[in-house]
């Protein structure tokens, strides 16, 4: 269970004071390090990657915004000026490798960040814990308490169809020996949580419905009493639509890591 | 008599020529206002590109009905237009179904496959004008689909009918000219045509030679004209869709254009380069796009190779939930401008100067703001069509020339820039949830 595992997190800054250098850099974006409910996706994914013995380091204080949001919205000034800061950190430390559990981190890192000098393998924690349980570094308890449990997943705009990454986080449920079920829109057809191109930080324009109410009706048709997600801003936007239907008392909205720390050996 | 109708056919040919040129050349010289892009990536998967999605209909069948149907008229388009060929030679050269004679008993296989098809089409029309307005499919009644694009969609389902009806009764009255007359070169038993042969039988033969020339002279008039309102029309994807597909964006979905000017004044800006080197505007214009000519070429050439389908907008998260945007519109205001913009160059006009802009004149903000970057609309056009890119240039010129983005966006900018989180939080605290080890 997660408060049984161990947390230990090393900096970047320190690791390389002891002339030593991670395999993996773990980047922990804003919504991990200053939301309440992300911190306990990132507290769970670094417990994770403690217990298989992975040797990491996060930036810390050293990180800042990718950007991403303000690229969106249009201010491509500001995006560059933290992506060229960004990258200088990166690059002054000899970055190699970076595992993130944000979608939006993921694709600016490893989509945008080229074009202006930062080369990098990049892999969203989705596909991150998929490889670690098919190397079978990660073990799963038998008989865990999802077995047989309904969960959903709610794909993510910025892995689906802005990276076509759609098995790797139903492959590390199916791990779970959960009983998946599916929504009508999903995958290449699934319906956004409504917080993607910086709408994360504004009210929505005029209309008949919020996207994250609907999105919430697709994910609670299914019967499903787990909604998985593998976004920090899917993670808000779904735990608030479970909320105005008034159905937090019988319906989790749980990240993959989170998911997995419950059931790690 | 045959002579004269040559030289008709020759003046026809002509004029038709003419008007087509010309458009071709105004549509041409539209784009050309663009920004000229740099083509990125392998030839070889834009060329995939072509033959899977143009070619191969691969997106189409991702709904599977309309694309049944659809496959029909495409495939009658593309085959029936070699008989089109052999309509032109026989018109200047004054001959009858030139073909034939060389090609033998294949000529008469070839003529049922393309009476097949021409059925083919048919039912698809009738079924595409059922589903338009009986069924009212709910991606045909949106607020954009005013009467002009409503009213196009039907007339060009009802020419093609038209078309095809006239192809049907040419070779139906053909067949029986052939068993009066040995000037009618026989094509052998043409099946479908052959059942309204009975009903034309009893007709004299100097009757079936002027329903047989009525017709023929009818499908090749009616091709030409068709040819020339395809132009005007939403039509055009027949031919820009190809090319669409073949300049479309290769890189992940997610990834947003760099502004290569915007690099160089961040790297002098940190020091990275000297502040002179980045001085020197690459390309004098505006940050993001106000009206068409800030925009791609390649997004232009988009909105020309857009049909309308508004299998986009019925994907869009906002547009379901009741928000103005629909990609659809998008690309039919960028087309719409595009036109505008045209025919005012053409006419002597101010062209761009006109006082009115792509953005505010037909795009509005309240629909720009809402999008979600989700890609939707991008996954589900079926000629690689990507809305998303006008509508980041959209936001980029409001952003960063106008300062006229969201209040809440603003906020968000400054938390970032002051302290490099969208919200506020001193940056000292950004890794104090490692202090908490629950």
């Amino acid at each position: 269970m997660t408060t049984n595992l161990e947390m230990n997190v090393p900096t970047l800054a320190e690791l390389t004071a002891q002339g030593e250098s991670p395999e993996i850099v773990f980047w922990v974006g804003c919504a991990g390090s200053f939301d309440d409910r992300a911190k306990r996706v990132t507290k769970a994914f670094v417990k994770i990657l403690n217990a298989v013995g992975i040797k990491f380091a996060v930036l810390g204080t050293e990180e800042s915004c990718t950007g991403d949001p303000a690229r969106r919205a249009g201010n491509e000034f500001l995006f560059q000026m933290q992506a060229m800061s960004n990258i200088q950190v990166l690059n002054g430390y000899n970055v190699k490798k970076i595992v993130t559990a944000c979608p939006h981190c993921f694709n600016t890192i490893k989509n945008e960040y080229p074009e202006l000098g930062g080369n990098y393998e990049v892999i969203h924690h989705s596909s991150y814990l998929q490889q670690l349980i098919n190397e079978g570094k990660i073990k799963l308890s038998e008989g865990g308490s999802f077995k047989g449990k309904k969960i959903t997943y709610h794909d993510s705009c910025y892995l689906g169809r802005a990276n076509n990454i759609y098995e790797a986080p139903r492959e590390v449920l199916q791990a779970l020996d959960a009983d998946l079920v599916e929504m009508k829109k999903c995958r290449t057809t699934g319906l956004c949580c409504g917080a993607g191109g910086a709408q994360m930080f504004k009210e929505p324009e005029k209309g008949k419905q919020d996207i994250n109410i609907a999105r919430t009706e697709d994910a609670l048709s299914t019967g499903a009493s787990t909604i998985a997600v593998a976004c920090p801003f899917c993670m808000t936007m779904m735990t608030d639509g479970v909320k105005n239907k008034e159905k937090e008392a019988t319906v989790q909205v749980k990240d993959l890591a989170e998911l997995i720390a419950e059931a790690i050996k | 008599m045959a002579i004269l109708q040559q030289i008709l056919f020759l003046i026809t040919l002509g004029i038709a020529g003419f008007f087509i040129r010309k458009r071709i050349n105004q549509i041409r010289s539209t784009i050309s206002l663009g920004k000229v892009t740099t083509l990125t990536g392998s030839n070889q998967e834009r060329l995939k590109n072509v033959l899977l999605v143009a070619f191969g209909q691969k997106k189409m069948f991702k709904k599977f009905i309309p694309a049944f149907f659809h496959f029909f008229i495409y495939a009658g388009f593309l085959i029936i237009n070699l008989e089109v060929l052999e309509f032109i030679i026989d018109g200047l050269a004054g001959t009858h179904r030139i073909f034939a004679p060389f090609l033998g008993g294949f000529y008469n296989v070839l003529m049922n496959l393309f009476e097949f098809l021409a059925i083919a089409v048919l039912v698809a029309c009738v079924v595409f004008l059922f589903r338009r307005n009986i069924l009212k499919v709910t991606r045909f009644q949106a607020v954009e689909m005013t009467r002009w694009p409503t009213l196009d969609a039907n007339l060009i389902l009802a020419i093609e009918i038209v078309l095809m009806v006239a192809i049907l009764s040419m070779n139906a009255s053909d067949q029986i000219l052939q068993t009066r007359d040995h000037h009618y070169t026989p094509t052998g038993t043409l099946f479908f045509s052959s059942f309204l042969t009975s009903t034309l039988q009893h007709f004299n033969t100097s009757t079936l030679i002027i329903l047989e020339r009525f017709a023929w002279w009818f499908h090749i008039l009616g091709i030409l004209g068709f040819t020339i309102y395809v132009t005007y029309s939403k039509h055009l994807h027949i031919f820009l869709a190809f090319v669409n597909t073949y300049v479309a964006k290769l890189e992940p979905k997610g990834h947003i254009n760099n502004m290569p000017v915007v690099t160089n004044e961040v790297k002098s800006m940190l020091g990275l380069i000297p502040a002179g080197a980045a001085s020197a505007p690459a390309e004098p214009g505006r940050f993001g796009a106000k009206d068409i000519n800030d925009l791609s070429r390649n997004n232009l050439i988009a909105a020309y190779a857009c049909t309308e389908c508004g299998r986009c907008t019925s994907e869009c998260p906002a547009n379901l939930t009741g928000k103005k945007l629909s990609p659809r519109k998008i690309m039919m205001d960028t087309r719409d401008r595009l036109e505008e913009v045209g025919n005012s160059i053409a006419n002597g006009g101010p062209g761009l100067n006109d006082g009115k802009f792509l953005l505010g004149d037909y795009i509005t903000k309240e629909e720009i703001n809402a999008c979600t970057s989700c890609n939707a609309c991008v996954e589900a056009c079926p000629v690689l069509i990507n809305p998303l890119e006008i509508i980041l240039e959209l936001r980029r010129y409001v952003a960063m020339e106008e300062s006229g983005t969201p209040a809440q966006w603003n906020s968000m900018f400054q938390n970032i820039e002051t302290s490099f989180a969208p919200w506020k939080f001193s940056p000292a605290d950004r890794f104090n949830w490692a202090k908490d080890s629950q």
